[in-house]
């Protein structure tokens, strides 16, 4: 049992670094961004070729985040300097991203990272010896959730970062404001999928292999993760958003673990989280019908 | 100061929604002048000012600000020089930040966006000031999201962004149309005053003749995409609502 709960914790606080990439996009740049989906993968390629090759497992995790905000810059040209909508651009990359995510796997559709030295190995040296890879996947994740949050902590705090949150919040008064939109759109969407790349790149070292098509659905799972996070644990402040966010991503992966321990077929998981986000999109809007009808705005009143 | 020139613009050009909005609108306005600007729905008001800010690219004419020509500068460059306040009290500030965040990003406008941090302490005492004057008690929610603020209120924190930095141009598009008559009076009041303070170059469009007629030292009115009358000094003294809208019928 534990061992079920330290595995989705491990791999929960990987996800986090994803969600908090989704909710920069999602939430910051109101964008509904799907390159989540190719930048996930294209971040597990890279770092799985680089670490295949016997490459660091640090450098290659550094490369996974470049990778993945190289995508995410192609997104928002295409968005912005060929003024596609923002959800076909994502669309588009995400697509394309299928064929360059093979290439990148040198022609292969996945690289097995089976006995080669990862982040969680390194870190598993420096535990005690009784440790094992969940704990040295949780101990990674935590430095690595704690350290993207305060980094992004810092630089939505920053006089650019406040720039791309204006770009997100009001176009219009951005640009009133002498803000150049478009750029602040490029560099969001290009920090939010090298924080997916990352996550991606995290995620593979962890599972031992990167898979062309392991990033189906993992725009739906970040949403989730958001999601739930921000109805749980609040988002009063923008660090409590934050820690919000990684706290989601866990509990997402501790219920999804306890489903398939109660016996649900993998095969049904992303039907379950995809009902969860609909479901969870829709209960605002059903407690603030709710609230109307308690208030008596209801059209059957009489008065 | 401000010259616009003969400047034309025809929305969905070849198409059967073809609509000019802008037939060759010509005017001049002097370092402090404060004018005011009518005309019925459609007349080109708001594509006028538009056009000065950039929002789109005229097809014709030219737009020039102390002596430099920002035809072909891009919205977010020609903020520089100007400040603006729209109609919808949602548009000025940004809902999902605070008020000191707003008006900080008001304060760079003009400036270099780096990694300094977005507001600073020195920074803070001054907004607070600022903010006490309009007497809204703001100064004592700086930390509110600004969506949680009454659209009067969100009208004259936009009217304090807008002129933070004395901007060579300020462009007010019926920035009261959709406040309570009260509240409005409030934000008129307080946009005389800063402008006079300032002395800001200002254009007002306003559908209320009183207004137009009570604030600023010229009147102008638009029909059909052009600047159809314009009144000064003395002669916009003796003008009489009744007159404004005798012209309006024509
Ligand atoms: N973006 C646009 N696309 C198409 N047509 C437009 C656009 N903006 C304005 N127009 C048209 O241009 C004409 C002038 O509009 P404008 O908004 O400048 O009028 P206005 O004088 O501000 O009117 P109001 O008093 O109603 O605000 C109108 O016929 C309008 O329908
Ligand atoms: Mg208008």
């Amino acid at each position: 049992m534990t061992g079920i709960i330290l595995g989705a914790a491990g791999l929960g606080l990987l996800w986090s670094v994803m969600t908090i990439g989704v909710f920069l996009t999602y939430r910051v740049l109101d964008i509904a961004d799907l390159t989540a989906e190719g930048s996930i993968v294209t971040g597990a390629a890279a770092a799985a070729v680089i670490i295949a090759g016997g490459g660091n497992p640090f450098a290659a995790s550094l490369a996974a985040f470049l990778a993945g905000a190289a995508t995410g810059l192609i997104t928002g040209l295409l968005h912005t300097k060929l003024k596609i909508p923002a959800l076909l651009s994502g669309i588009l990359c995400m697509i394309a991203l299928y064929s360059i995510n093979i290439r990148i796997m040198k022609g292969a559709a996945n690289v097995s990272l089976l006995r080669k030295t990862t982040v969680y190995t390194e870190v598993l040296r420096l535990l005690p010896s009784a440790a094992n890879k969940d704990m040295a996947a949780i101990a990674a994740g935590l430095l690595c959730a704690a350290a993207v949050c305060a980094a992004v902590y810092w630089f939505f705090g920053t006089e650019l970062g406040s720039a791309i949150r204006a770009a997100g919040d009001n176009m219009k008064m951005a640009r009133s404001q002498g803000i150049n939109t478009d750029n602040m759109i490029i560099m969001g969407l290009a920090l939010s999928n090298a924080l997916i790349g990352l996550s991606g790149g995290l995620i593979a070292q962890y599972l031992g292999f990167a898979d062309v098509s392991m990033g189906i659905g993992s725009i739906v799972i970040g949403l989730a993760s958001v999601i739930i996070g921000e109805v749980l644990f609040g988002v009063k402040t923008f660090r409590r958003t934050l820690f919000s966010l990684v706290c989601g991503s866990v509990v997402y992966r501790i219920v999804i673990a306890f489903v398939y321990k109660l016996g649900m077929p993998a095969s049904d998981l992303k039907l379950f989280t995809a009902m969860t986000v609909a479901a969870a999109l829709y209960l605002p809007k059903l407690t603030k019908k709710w609230a109307k009808r308690a208030k008596g705005g209801g059209g059957n009143a009489v008065g | 100061m401000l010259s616009v020139e003969e400047v034309r613009k025809t929305f969905n050009a070849g198409t059967v929604n073809e609509r000019i909005a802008l037939d060759g609108v010509t005017f001049r306005l002097e370092e402090g002048d404060f004018i005011t600007v009518v005309g019925g729905n459609g007349s080109g008001k708001s594509t006028t000012m538009n056009a000065i800010a950039g929002v789109f690219p005229i097809d014709s004419g030219s737009v020039r600000i102390d002596g430099r020509d920002i035809t072909a500068l891009p919205e977010y460059k020609r903020a520089a020089y100007l400040g603006r306040v729209f109609q919808d009290p949602m548009m000025g500030s940004a809902a999902r930040m605070n008020i000191e965040e707003n008006l900080a990003l008001a304060y760079r406008k003009c400036r270099r966006r780096g990694l300094g941090w977005g507001v600073t302490k020195k920074e803070r005492g001054k907004y607070r000031e600022l903010l006490a004057q309009l007497d809204l008690g703001l100064e004592d929610r700086m930390t509110s999201r600004v969506g949680l603020l009454s659209g009067g209120q969100r009208q004259a924190l936009t009217l304090l962004m807008a002129t933070l930095n004395k901007p060579a141009l300020l462009l007010l598009d019926e920035h009261t149309a959709a406040l309570d008559p009260k509240t409005a009076g409030k934000v008129l009041a307080l946009t005389e005053k800063i402008v006079t303070e300032n002395k800001i170059t200002t254009l007002m469009v306003t559908h209320n003749m009183h207004d137009a007629l009570r604030y600023g030292n010229r009147v102008m009115m638009m029909r059909d995409g052009r600047a159809v009358f314009e009144a000064a000094g003395e002669e916009k003294a003796r003008l009489k609502v009744a007159d404004m809208l005798e012209m309006f019928e024509i």
